[in-house]
């Protein structure tokens, strides 16, 4: 831990993850308006004075929307990709695990999942589903399945040809017990740094659904939505689009250099790499 | 060479099947009927059994498949629900815009990217380094929508240097490029940065090789050791991560062109997906389908052209 902070880019990303995460879970005390109350005498405020960060078409605040909509962005990134690492996850483990035909089939659905763009394969099973917070989390989930299952089956390979697992069979201990109790504490680390990489991806993907209106429906404050709105009136009010692009690309970035770190931390033969 | 060729082709069949089938299962369970989502909930019984019958939705689901296979295997898409027209007129009309704006991207990300991958590498953990791997990962982080919304602000609403509307008159090659260069600029910067940090990691493995050493030893001056030797043998994951990046540029560009409202197959699936134009979207994932595929194969044949080792394998 000590020395994961020491790298300099591990640390600034982990303080702008810290900043975004307070201001999500703060949000109710210290947001300055309502994020959705509206007052017509107030739009369009520009930045500075009463509003910050100033006010959009319906006169609410930016900074309290940025503030509330930070609670969706983490949202939908933590609970989608940990319904990916534990299906995905599973189902790479089971697979490599098993070997034989049924892993050389299983991994070429895999490989056909993950050559379908995901932002295309995203928007259509939104669209089909309709836009709600499930699932949002579902499609991203979908996404990401087929990475975490290869991320998990490599070692996997090789692991189970070890001596502390032919041992754990010959004790008689079940399958699931060798694959579960005594494989998977080994791939932990990979599975976990492959995770914050792809949280980075997961709020790229949703803030990009929300814009183009795939996303938890209004007056729901999103970032993506944000910049829908804001896009729309880009020529009479850009701080409606400068200000959640820059939240969206603190979090992004945070979360990218949390996961570089990670990964040179835990695998020193990659470092700088 | 011709052997490695037939050989590919032959490889990239079973591929094309298994994604083909993946659309037909995804179009097929979503919850609903499609009929009754297109007539709405006040539709007679009678019009939507018309409907399926004219969809094909009353036929078994083996039958289904199989007229789904062999449709789209002999190139027919099927037509739009709204307009009836051929899904391959409304995809072709867009096809010169799609085109220009795709190859100028990856222009702008290799030109960009490979260099300064490989200067990276060679001032590894110096300012150079640091730069370039800080810059590639901001990169990295910028959705496109973002970034292209902040390029516009910039150059075509501050600076006006650019036009704010993209849609190019394709006759008039001054106002064609002048239109291209913000959003080729928005999806190429992006790629850039995927491809430093790709060239940077494969440079590093390979500076350490022997065969590096030796060429440097017989007199080779370094600048072609680097280049010939180096980068050739750098460039097997380089190209392979330009491929898989194909995926990323496709849903890269449907944010691109919504920002800069340029015509495009991103602008068609999102009309499709917001008239509930089922047809269509099944169509276009096909044909999305067919790019990823040729795109796979021209990824392995190019492995064939750096790498002759791959081959004979």
């Amino acid at each position: 831990m000590k020395r994961l902070l020491q790298n300099p880019t591990t640390l600034v990303g982990a303080i702008l993850c810290v900043i975004i995460v307070l201001g999500a879970v703060l949000a109710p005390w210290i947001a300055p308006y309502d994020p959705v109350d509206q007052s017509i005498l107030d739009r369009l405020q520009p930045p500075g004075g009463a509003f910050l960060l100033g006010t959009d078409t319906y006169g609410r605040d930016v900074l309290s929307r940025i503030l509330w909509g930070a609670r969706i962005s983490l949202i939908v990134a933590v609970t989608s990709i940990a319904s990916a690492i534990l299906v995905g996850g599973a189902i790479g483990m089971v697979s490599g695990y098993i070997g034989g035909r049924v892993d050389l089939f299983i991994m070429q659905v895999m490989d056909v999942m993950l050559s379908f763009p995901s932002l295309i394969l995203g928007l259509i099973v939104v669209a089909l589903l309709g836009p709600e917070l499930v699932n949002l989390v579902f499609a991203i989930a979908l996404t990401a399945i087929a990475p975490f299952a290869r991320i998990a089956r490599a070692p996997v390979l090789s692991l189970k040809e070890r001596a502390f697992v032919e041992a754990g069979r010959a004790l008689g201990f079940s399958h699931a017990r060798v694959l579960f109790v005594h494989i998977l504490p080994n791939i932990v680390s990979e599975v976990l740094v492959m995770g914050s990489l792809w949280m980075a991806t997961a709020v790229r993907t949703e803030a990009s659904l929300s814009f183009i209106g795939l996303g938890v429906k209004p007056p729901t404050a999103t970032w993506g939505g944000m910049m829908r709105d804001g896009f729309e009136a880009i020529l009479d009010a850009p701080w409606l689009s400068i200000f959640p692009g820059i939240a969206i690309l603190m979090l992004v970035l945070g979360l990218n250099m949390v996961g570089d770190g990670l990964r040179d931390a835990t695998d020193p033969k990659l470092s700088g790499t | 060479m011709i052997f490695y060729v037939i050989r590919r082709l032959l490889a990239a069949i079973p591929t094309l099947l298994a994604v083909l089938t993946l659309v037909f299962v995804i179009v097929r369970i979503v919850p609903g009927d499609p009929a009754i989502a297109i007539l709405g909930d006040r539709a007679t019984p009678a019009a939507v059994a018309a409907l399926q019958a004219k969809l094909g939705l009353d036929r078994p689901i083996w039958e289904q498949y199989v007229t789904f296979l062999g449709r789209s295997l002999s190139g027919d898409f099927g037509s739009s629900m709204v307009t009836n027209r051929p899904i391959l007129t409304d995809v072709g009309a867009v096809i010169p815009h799609t085109l220009d704006l795709t190859i100028a991207a990856m222009l702008i990300g290799t030109i960009i990217g490979v260099p300064a991958g490989v200067w990276a590498a060679l001032h590894r953990n110096r300012a150079i380094d640091v730069a370039a791997r800080l810059l590639s990962l901001i990169g990295l982080s910028f959705p496109v929508f973002v970034s292209g919304i902040f390029l516009l602000l910039a150059f075509a609403l501050h600076w006006r240097i650019f036009p704010v509307i993209g849609n190019a008159n394709l006759a008039d090659p001054v106002d064609r490029l002048t239109k291209l260069v913000l959003p080729a600029a928005t999806l190429g910067l992006v790629m850039a940065a995927y491809i430093t940090r790709v060239t940077r990691s494969a440079m590093l493995q390979v500076l350490d090789e022997d065969y590096m050493r030796t060429a440097r030893a017989k007199g080779v001056p370094w600048r072609r050791v680097v280049w010939r030797h180096g980068l050739r043998n750098a460039g097997l994951p380089v190209v392979t991560v330009v491929g898989l990046y194909v995926g990323i540029l496709i849903g890269n560009s449907v944010l691109t062109e919504i920002v800069f409202n340029r015509p495009g197959l991103g602008k068609i699936i999102v009309g499709a997906l917001n008239q509930r134009d089922y047809t269509m979207l099944q169509g276009l994932m096909v044909i999305y389908c067919f790019l990823i595929v040729v795109v796979n194969l021209l990824t392995d044949l190019t492995y064939g052209l750096i790498d002759p080792r791959v081959k004979q394998a």
